[in-house]
Formats: structure tokens, sequence, C-alpha cells
């Protein structure tokens, strides 16, 4: 007896021990509470531990198979000394305790997506992780279901079902919460989905705005708030005029990146994905409110402003990568922007009060169009690149998939720079007819993707978005699928799609560690400080998405246009790398 | 001599000739099958049976098979399984079949849907046109008469055409492994 009461004195002790080093590691910031770290999306780690000089010595703490063979582009989220997975589907929701030797699973949670979703993801059945508040998890599941689920004890508290598989819509995003609102959006830009964002109530799952990316402009939620900076947004229903008849419902949109938050002007900021079909000349007009970023209020969903980076998009250049917010220095003090690196091959600067663009220079090498005209804000379509029925249009690039894809960059305040996955892919396309069958694709293009100049098909890149340059750039064989993190201690970590998870200087690019995991890396890293005080980097290896279907779904590279002609430029991906599903978690000895 | 031999040439030549018709040959009357009756009636069949025997003319026959590959563009199927290296759905030129490569079983698969996310064309396509995509989505993998199969490609070149596939003989086929 006096023995076991000695023992639970002490265990009693060491969780309040662990309970204060938690709640520090907290306030310290420690945690990683929702993808991108914070609202800002800079995916920036105040933790100096690792730094430049110890970076070498890092070791492997614990793994944890998730069971689930296919992509892995989520990031954990770290809150109060537990880790949140989410597996591409089946959905797995897995808590792990931090606080235990090897972080065994507290629960895992499994949402039971219909099988039949699997058929509506047009890019791998991926998904990009899930949101935390209050003590609940926030998660999307593939057949369009938003579901709450408790974080103490993995138990289900709502579902909300937001879209239907039947009409090719899926959903594949990442949650935020912002005040009590979860926002939430669909996939399905290949299926001739009609695009939108949702706010649910995040103590109901009711909900409570859901602004479209097509048609009127009272169901986009454009009103009296409405005052985007470009006279080509300024007019009524233009949802509507911008297309063809009733070309809109079937008109793309999707919601299926990151979304942003600022919290002083009370916007959040997202982009809009490619419309649809691909084949441009089916959809005459500028398509809005496509392939653009939107800022709107998350209290209402009302629009404040809009940008469309690649008006009547001819190349499925998408509008859904990332905005990361940062304060742009000026003479006179700063200016509130946020940066975009867009599919298109530019990297936006833009006003993110007023959606004027500060600037747009290309950070890939690009074909497709000569520049932005600053004082209208539209791309210079080069117009012996756009895509027509029955014509080979050859030396595409960026390809589809873009300079850069949906694989989020990271920003440091210290540094001033983005670090940014890029690829280098050109691509041979052609438009053909596509015909509307509800769950059924709806593209009307055939392409095929090949690598750019320089002969590396990736690369990964610290930029400065002041100057607008790049201070270096990594050749990577492959494209670079994963995203990126920055620490406090100045260093950047990034994997490759053969499996290297790396740690690189962030001022010179000079590489300092790296660790071969079991599959190719198309994750998010993330960073934070364990219940022990030191801190930790974490990343899911798990080769998929896209760019890694030629392995995930067995793609017969024979066929070049197979994978939407991604299989063209990975035809020797499956030598390197093989499926896989494993959290790997480092730290320093 | 020479004359005997310019006489087996033409003898030849005529016998290939008589053998390319058939490859050209073109049912016009198809009698309708239980699937296009129950449709027609609007009677459901109950699903995943293979509701005819194979239809040998439509492999044999280059038109059908021609055929089902316009419509193998036109009805999104290219879509999913590109044009047989796969994508959002398995490649379909491999020796790989989840769910059979016997053409009632792919006959099935298009007209019921499989759970995974293969969606039914049922009523979207009369039983003629399942058949020729049927003999299309074979041909692929060189399964059926090679002189029938489509020798080019319209468009962007894609790899081989399908006339230039070799045979891949199908994985975990319903007869009986070898002893």
């Amino acid at each position: 007896m006096p023995a076991i009461a000695a023992m639970s004195t002490r265990n009693a002790w060491l969780a309040l021990w662990a309970a204060c080093i938690s709640i520090s590691a907290a306030a310290a910031g420690g945690d990683w509470p929702m993808v991108a770290k914070d609202y800002a999306n800079t995916r920036y780690s105040e933790l100096g531990e690792i730094s430049v000089a110890n970076a070498a010595n890092l070791k492997l703490a614990f793994t944890f198979s998730t069971g689930v063979l296919r992509g892995h582009e989520a990031a954990p989220l770290v809150v109060d000394s537990v880790m949140y997975i989410v597996t591409p589907y089946p959905n797995y929701l897995y808590a792990l305790d931090l606080s235990k030797p090897g972080a065994p699973p507290k629960w895992k949670y499994e949402p039971k997506p219909l099988a039949f979703a699997q058929g509506m993801a047009c890019c791998d059945v991926v998904n990009r992780g899930v949101a935390y508040a209050n003590g609940r998890i926030f998660m999307n599941t593939l057949d369009n279901h938003t579901v709450a689920v408790d974080a103490k004890t993995g138990k289900e508290l709502w579902r909300t079902r937001l879209g239907d598989v039947a009409l090719g819509e899926s959903m594949t995003m990442a949650p935020l919460v912002v005040k009590d609102k979860v926002l939430v959006g669909n996939s399905g830009g290949e299926f001739g989905v009609r695009g939108w964002l949702a706010a649910l109530d995040a103590t109901s799952g009711k909900i409570v705005w859901r602004a479209y990316s097509t048609g009127p402009d009272n169901e986009a939620l454009i009103g009296q708030e409405f005052r985007p900076f470009y006279s080509q947004d300024q007019g009524k229903d233009l949802g509507v005029s911008s297309w063809p008849p009733e070309a809109w419902r079937i008109g793309g949109g999707a919601v299926w990146g990151f979304v942003s938050y600022d919290e002083k002007l009370n916007l959040i900021y997202y982009g809009t994905s490619n419309p649809s079909p691909w084949n441009p000349e089916q959809r005459p007009g500028d398509n809005k409110w496509t392939s653009g970023i939107f800022a709107r209020n998350p209290d209402t969903g009302a629009a404040r402003w809009f940008y469309q980076t690649s008006p009547h998009d001819l190349h499925d250049y998408d509008g859904i990568n990332e905005n990361v917010l940062f304060d742009l220095p000026t003479a006179g003090g700063s200016r509130p922007a946020l940066i975009h690196p867009d599919r298109n091959g530019y990297l936006y600067v833009v006003d993110r009060a007023t959606g004027e663009v500060i600037s747009a220079l290309p950070y890939a090498h690009i074909t497709t169009s000569h520049g932005v005209d600053i004082a209208s804000g539209r791309l210079q379509y080069a117009q012996d690149k756009e895509p027509k029925a029955g014509k080979v249009i050859r030396t595409i690039c960026p390809s589809s998939s873009g300079g850069k894809d949906w694989q989020p960059s990271a920003y440091s305040p210290k540094t001033g720079w983005l670090y940014l996955s890029i690829q280098n892919l050109c691509q041979d396309m052609e438009a053909t007819k596509a015909n509307y069958i509800a769950g059924t694709p709806f593209v009307g293009s055939e392409q095929k993707m090949y690598t750019g100049p320089g002969g590396n098909r990736g690369e990964f890149a610290a930029w400065e978005p002041v100057e607008g340059r790049k201070k270096w750039s990594i050749p990577e064989k492959f494209p670079v699928w994963s995203g990126a993190l920055v620490t406090a201690g100045d260093v950047v970590f990034y994997g490759t799609m053969e499996g290297w998870f790396k740690a690189v200087d962030a001022r010179t690019g000079a590489l300092l560690w790296r660790f071969k995991t079991g599959s190719g890396i198309v994750g998010q890293p993330i960073s934070y400080l364990g219940p022990d005080g030191k801190q930790y980097v974490a990343v899911l290896s798990g080769v998929g998405g896209w760019a890694g279907s030629v392995v995930s779904a067995g793609i017969d590279t024979r066929d070049s246009t197979a994978a939407l002609g991604f299989a063209n430029a990975m035809r020797d991906l499956p030598s390197e790398t093989g499926m896989g599903g494993m959290l790997y978690v480092f730290a320093l000895p | 001599m020479k004359h005997r031999m310019r006489a087996l040439a033409w003898a030849c030549a005529v016998a290939l000739t008589l053998c390319a018709c058939k490859r050209e040959q073109r049912a016009f009357e198809q009698s309708p099958s239980p699937t296009e009756l129950a449709l027609k009636s609007g009677i459901s069949l109950p699903s995943s049976t293979p509701t005819a025997k194979p239809s040998g003319s439509y492999e044999e026959t280059a038109y059908a098979i021609a055929q089902g590959k316009q419509l193998f563009n036109w009805f999104n199927c290219s879509g999913c399984h590109s044009h047989g290296g796969g994508g959002i759905g398995p490649p379909l030129m491999d020796d790989k079949w989840i769910y059979g490569h016997e053409p009632g079983e792919i006959f099935a698969t298009i007209v019921e849907g499989r759970p995974n996310g293969m969606p039914s064309f049922r009523g979207r396509l009369d039983d003629s046109q399942v058949w020729q995509l049927v003999a299309y989505v074979r041909s692929m993998s060189a399964l059926v008469r090679r002189d029938a199969i489509a020798g080019r490609d319209d468009g962007i070149q894609k790899g081989k055409p399908e006339q230039r596939r070799s045979r891949a003989e199908p994985q975990n086929s319903s007869e009986a492994p070898a002893q």
C-alpha cells in the first residue's frame, strides 16, 4: 500500500509539472493550433532551440503509422500536449498523447465517409488538416461533411452535410475557426461543381452563411460592402454576366485552399479555384469569381474586395494558393499586405485592405503571359499559348499544376523572406469538347507535362517580397510538393517527393541536415514545444496528391495524359519511392 | 514457276482481303438485351448480374471498337481513366482488373457502377453502346482481335496507340489456376 500511495503522489506531481509546462508552452507559442500556425498563415515557429548551429544533430524522436497509404498532405496540430492527425480517405482522426513516452494514441475517430466519394477526388483522396478551438476538433470528410469532435474523448459532437457527391463535390481543405465560426469550402473544379465557402456555427454545426464563387450577387454575398479595387470587378451580377448563359451553375470556383484572417480589419482571405471546364472555348468571358482572391467579413460572409489573378483562366491556373499576411515596409511606415504566390507563376503582393496589387513578379518560368499590368491589374496573356480545340499548343509554362500548387509557403518575420516550394514543369495541351454529366469529370483538355528549362522538376527558394527577388534557390529533382516551415532558429524545413526531410539555413539555403523517410513527403511540417520543454519538428510522410498519384493511385505511365497529364512528368517516381503513411517527429538529443 | 508464284500471291491477297472483311462487318439489327428491355419498361434488374452474354461481334469489329473509343471520351470515361493510364479511376491498359476483365463483368461495371467511385451509366447509354465501350476497354490492353483495334490516335500524342500495345494477360482471371 505505501508503495502505491507513493507512486500516485509522484504521478500527481508529474501531472502538475506537465500541466505547468504545457501552459507555459502554449503561452510561448509552443503549440501548433491551426494548420498554418497562425491566422496570418506564416507557418513561423517562435521556437529557437533548434538552430543553424545544432540542426545537424537532429534525431528521430518517435514515429506513428496512420494505417493509410494515400497522399498525406495534412499538417499535424499540437494543443495542450496532444497531437492531432487526419489521414487521407477514410479520414481517420488520431489524438496522440505527447506526455507519454513514444506518444501512444489517446483515441481514434473514424468518420466513415462514403467509399463512392473516392471517385470525386480529382487529385488523390487527400485531406489537408483539421482545426482546433475550445476543446473541439473540426474536420472535413471526403464525402462533404464537416464534423466536430470532442478533443478530450474523440466523440463526435455534431456533423453537417454540406455538399453532394453525386454532383462531383468533395471536401479536402483544412477548416479555419474564426470567432464562433468554422469556415469550410468544397473541392471539385474538375467536376463542374459550383464553388463556395461556408461558415458553420462552432457550437451547433448550423450553416450561418454560404458564399458562392459564381452566380448572382445575392448568392455570392456581394452587396453594399463590396469595394473591389479594379473597374473590371465593379458592376452588378458579374458572376452571371461574365459567363455564357447558365454556365455559372457548373462553373467551378471551388474553395479548397487555406483561409487566412486579419483580426484588425476583420477580413478573411481565400482563393477560388479554376473555372469549369478547363477548355476555355466553352466559357467565353472573365468567369467571375473564379481563379482569384476574395476578402470577406467573417461575421456575415459579405465580400469586401475581389481580385482575379487569372481572368478567363486558360490553363487551370486556379487561384487557391495561400495568402500570407504581412506588413510591407514603406517609406512612411508599413502597409497591410498579403503575399500570394499564384499558380500562374507570379508572386503577388496585394494591399489586403483594398485589394490593390502592389507588385506581381515572376517566380517561375512563364511562357503563357507577358506580365501583370499594375494599372489595370490584368494578367497579359500570350495569345499563342491559348488552348484551342483540335490543336496541340506546346510549351505552356508553367504547367496546369502551376509554378507552385497548394503546398503552402512559410514567412519569417526575422528574415522578412518567404520560403516556397516551386515546380518547374511545362506542358503540351489540347482542348477537347467537355460534356457535363453530373458526378463525372468536366475538364475538356488533354495535356502532358514535362520538365521545364534547367532539367530540375522542382525547386525550393527564399523570396524577398519588398524588392521582389529570389535570395537563394535549391534545385530538386522532383516537384517540391510539401509545405514549408521556418523557425526562430533560422532553420527552414521541407520535404521532397523521394522522401528526404531537409533542414536548411534560412539565410543561405545551405543544407544543415536531412533524413530519409519511408515514403515521399507531400505534407506540411510543423514545430512545437513538447511537454518535456524540448522543441520538436513533425511531418507526415506518404507520397500522393496530384504529383504523387503516379505512386499512390498506381498510374500506368505508358499513357502520357494519365492523372491529368502529370504522369508524363513523373515516370521515374515509382522507382524512387513507394506508398506510405507515417508520422515522423524529430528533436535534438 | 513464275506463274505459280503469282497465283499464290493472288490467292493470299484474296484470302487476306476476305478475312479483313469481317473486321469491318457491322451489325445493324441488334436484338434488345434484357437491360434494354428493362430500361424501356422501367423495370429495374437485380444489380451486379451481367445481363447478357458477351457479344463477340463487337470485339471483332473495328467500327464497334472505334465507336467505343469515341464514347469513352464523350461520356467522360477518359476524365477518370485517362487514355488507359488512369487518374481518378484505375488504369485500364494494364493486367489488373478489380471487378473482372470478362466482357460481361465490364458491362456490369459500366451499367451498375462500383462502390469505390465508379458511377452508374444506366440509362445514359443503350446496350449496344455499352458493348462498344466494353470492346474498346478490352482493346486498351489488346484483349480483343488485334486487327480490329484502333491503329492511330487523333489529337495529342498519348503513347503507343492501342494496336501497338502488347496483350496484357489479365491477372486473377476467373479461369482455374494452372496445376
